[in-house]
């Protein structure tokens, strides 16, 4: 799978390449700069020792006499190991030093031309200088040819170049480094907006209120949007499920109560056997009702459970008592073992009454009537409750929990297949696990673990 | 047997030598050939063969394979061999600084990569090397100068020969730059230095100096008693001939110091064998040996030692001197100082 695209990499890469491309461009700066400098320098030494040789041309009544003054050649060493080449001309007539050596293209005059040229195998910068002097009273021109080769020179540059090429590297470094600072500052916002949208739970609704710079706002604003639309679209459907409970229930209790009175009037046995059915349909239907008006409002608090402060032990005490009149009249009783002190938890009442209630309602509805449905709490937060009923079937715990799932076993009970998957659902909703298991000797042990504060 | 050998050997390179004489155009002075090794090294040189014998021989004990034919001419026919004729040779070896100078400047020499061990004044590029450093010192005759101070500078000189000039005529010695090119290249050294050096030529004229080719011929004069006084006189040859009646001066204003220089012509037909020769020359063995011989190794130390000692610079100065109007015109003035009626 592709790794997913990293803005801070590319952002360090654009820097990066930037950084050497600046890089290259001051190495290549440096260089010509340095390496004209150089030229510079080499052709006023050079300029000047010809213009120093020529000075030192004098005419006379018997001819030119020259005088190659020593520092003028000493002085082209000393800069370098140059070789020296050097033509002196009368005329057009060689006089003395190397007569192959080229001439400039045009006449040089007092200032003095450079050129270069190829000779002896080597490039010879030429530094040329022409003058006239008087010989027994007539004008001659003379011309002073200057060459060095570029030995020097190309020392220079080379080290010249090291040390752009150094300089260079130096600042791609340090633009490196503020490359990589900088993608880390620039992204922090981000970084900080996902760790913190990261962070929230997952029933944790509320709208983003970070400060974000001017480019995430769109971002943040759209995400809001979702979050609204999200919120208002859980609580239409908590409405409505209300709502529709409630206006299922109210003309259902009209319907029995007036199946009742017509149970009461009828005296035709076979009326009064489909009457009842009515009712006990019509109880099917409360019921039913109910418990998806619970379920509905488990999975709506399970979004947002509040933390209230409870004692595990009274919860359970005082629903027990509550159920306690339903067992009696189905011949069954609660046998309840709670611990000594209390068992603090933090958790939602409501989810946590609903897990209960419908924990100790199964087990009073498919426990057998003459048991004892035994009720235990531990003081570590773990709730059991075991029924000598008819035991889980053939679906086992899985199957069970489902939604609107029942057992091959239920045969006459009237249930909805929601009870389970309430406890379930609220569990974990409250942080807790669920599992349910057959009991040994016959029966089913629910057992409900739930974090203490 | 090997004796035999060496000496058919040494025979047959005469006779060859005879015989291709006439093919060259220079005139060379001695052909000596050592061992009898296959490939041959061919070393042109300044330096008599007696002098350089002890270190081809120390060369040879490292390199059996190899057979030395060692060629010696004076420092214009050595010039003339490789400039003008092409001859082929491995190694060159002269004293005369600007000819060889010259020969590297103009392309004649191969570059070689063994120089690091040389101070920077002792090489020119890769190209030039000095084998040897030879003072140019004054020596006077003990005798001569009794109830005087010795001359300690070229200005000690002036005022002696001045306020003496009775007892010194005819009587100083000094190299013919006309006819000796290391006495050019000392004569033009010292005009560049210093123009007491001019006054000395004008001084030591009045008395009417006797003009030799050698050192050897002067060192033998003053020995002699025929001279009171050698100026420019190379150090090596006082030192290897020690006197008590003659002392050496080194003088204090200044003492050039001649490098013998070496070069791997571009002519050789082996340049490995000549770079071979060199590295050895170079080398503190190869030192050693030319230091037995009376020709002292370059030393830094010995140049920071002693302040006066200045070594002729290898740089293209040297190629002033070397140009036909520049010698001609240097001669001419210093004739005319020097040579008086």
């Amino acid at each position: 799978m592709r790794r997913p695209a990293s803005i801070r990499r590319r952002l360090l890469l654009q820097g990066i390449g930037v950084a050497a491309l600046l890089a290259l461009v001051l190495y290549l700066a440096v260089r010509g700069v340095a390496g004209a400098a150089i030229q510079t320098v080499q052709d006023s030494v050079l300029g000047t020792a010809t213009v120093v040789i020529a000075e030192e041309l004098r005419g006379g009544a018997d001819g030119i006499s020259v005088d190659i003054p020593y520092a003028a050649f000493s002085m082209l060493g000393a800069v370098g190991e140059d070789r020296v080449f050097y033509r002196i001309l009368v005329g057009d007539q060689t006089v003395t030093g190397y007569p192959d050596l080229p001439l400039p293209d045009v006449v040089p005059g007092l200032t003095p031309a450079f050129y270069t040229v190829p000779y002896q195998d080597a490039q010879v910068r030429v530094g040329a200088v022409g003058r006239s002097v008087l010989v027994d009273g007539n004008r001659v021109d003379v011309t002073v040819l200057l060459g060095q080769t570029r030995t020097a020179q190309a020392v220079i540059s080379a080290q010249m170049a090291n040390r752009a090429a150094g300089l260079g590297l130096g600042i791609f470094a340090l633009a490196a480094v503020l490359a990589l600072i900088s993608a880390r500052s620039v992204l922090a916002p981000v970084h900080d907006l996902a760790l913190a949208v990261g962070r929230r739970g997952p029933q944790d609704l509320r709208p983003v209120r970070r400060a974000v710079p001017r480019e995430l706002v769109p971002l943040v604003a759209a995400l809001n949007g979702l979050i609204a639309r999200l919120r208002s679209a859980l609580d239409r459907t908590e409405s409505f499920i209300t709502e529709a409970a409630h206006h299922v229930r109210t003309p259902l209790a009209t319907v029995r109560m007036q199946t009742e009175v017509a149970l009461r009037q009828a005296t035709d046995d076979a009326t009064r056997a489909s009457l009842r059915n009515v009712i006990r349909a019509v109880d099917n239907a409360a019921r039913s009702t109910g418990q998806m008006l619970d379920h509905a409002s488990v999975i709506y608090r399970s979004d947002q459970p509040t933390q209230d402060a409870l004692d595990l032990a009274v919860v359970l005490r005082d629903l027990v008592g509550q159920m306690a009149p339903t067992a009696d009249m189905r011949d069954m009783a609660f046998v309840l073992d709670l611990p000594v002190g209390p068992v603090p938890l933090s958790a939602d009442r409501l989810l946590l009454e609903s897990a209960l209630r419908n924990l100790l309602d199964n087990a009073l509805k498919y426990g057998t009537a003459d048991t004892d449905i035994e009720v235990a709490l531990t003081s570590d937060g773990c709730v059991t409750v075991c029924d000598r009923g008819r035991g889980l079937g053939g679906g086992g715990a899985a199957a069970l929990t489902g939604r609107f799932a029942r057992g091959d076993n239920v045969g006459d009970v009237v249930g909805s297949g929601l009870g389970l998957s309430i406890v379930r659902d609220a569990a974990r909703a409250c942080g807790g696990t669920f599992t349910i298991s057959p009991r040994p000797g016959g029966g089913t042990c629910a057992t409900l673990h739930l974090p203490l504060r | 047997m090997r004796d035999l050998a060496l000496a058919l050997a040494l025979t047959l390179t005469l006779i060859g030598g005879l015989f291709a004489r006439p093919a060259l155009a220079f005139e060379i002075e001695e052909v000596a050939t050592f061992g009898a090794g296959a490939q041959v090294v061919s070393v042109l040189s300044t330096t008599d063969a007696a002098v350089f014998a002890p270190v081809i021989a120390g060369y040879l004990e490292t390199r059996p394979d190899l057979t030395v034919r060692y060629t010696v001419a004076n420092s214009q026919q050595v010039y003339a061999a490789i400039a003008g004729d092409g001859a082929a040779f491995d190694l060159v070896i002269s004293s005369a600084m600007d000819l060889q100078m010259k020969l590297a400047n103009d392309g004649a020499a191969r570059a070689f990569d063994g120089g690091g061990v040389l101070p920077d004044w002792a090489r020119w590029r890769d190209r030039l090397f000095a084998v040897a450093q030879e003072p140019v010192v004054m020596i006077a005759r003990r005798a001569d100068f009794a109830g005087l101070p010795l001359p300690q500078s070229r200005a000690d000189l002036v005022a002696l020969l001045r306020d003496n000039a009775e007892r010194f005529a005819g009587r100083i010695g000094t190299y013919d730059p006309a006819g000796s090119g290391a006495g050019y290249l000392f004569a033009t050294q010292d005009a560049r230095q210093s123009d007491s050096a001019w006054r000395l030529s004008e001084v030591a004229g009045s008395l009417h100096p006797q003009l030799y080719t050698a050192s050897a011929a002067m060192i033998d004069d003053v020995q002699s008693g025929r001279l009171a006084l050698a100026y420019n006189v190379l150090g090596s040859y006082a030192a290897a001939r020690p006197d008590p009646g003659m002392v050496v001066i080194q003088p204090a204003d200044f003492t050039h110091v001649l490098l013998r220089t070496a070069l791997v012509p571009v002519t050789s037909t082996d340049p490995a064998a000549g770079a071979g020769f060199l590295s050895f020359l170079l080398s503190p063995q190869g030192q050693a040996l030319l230091a037995d011989a009376g020709l002292p190794p370059v030393s830094d130390t010995t140049i920071t030692a002693a302040p006066q000692l200045r070594p002729i610079r290898l740089d293209p100065g040297l190629l002033v001197y070397v140009d036909p109007m520049m010698r001609q015109k240097f001669l001419t003035e210093w004739t005319a100082a020097v040579v008086q009626p």
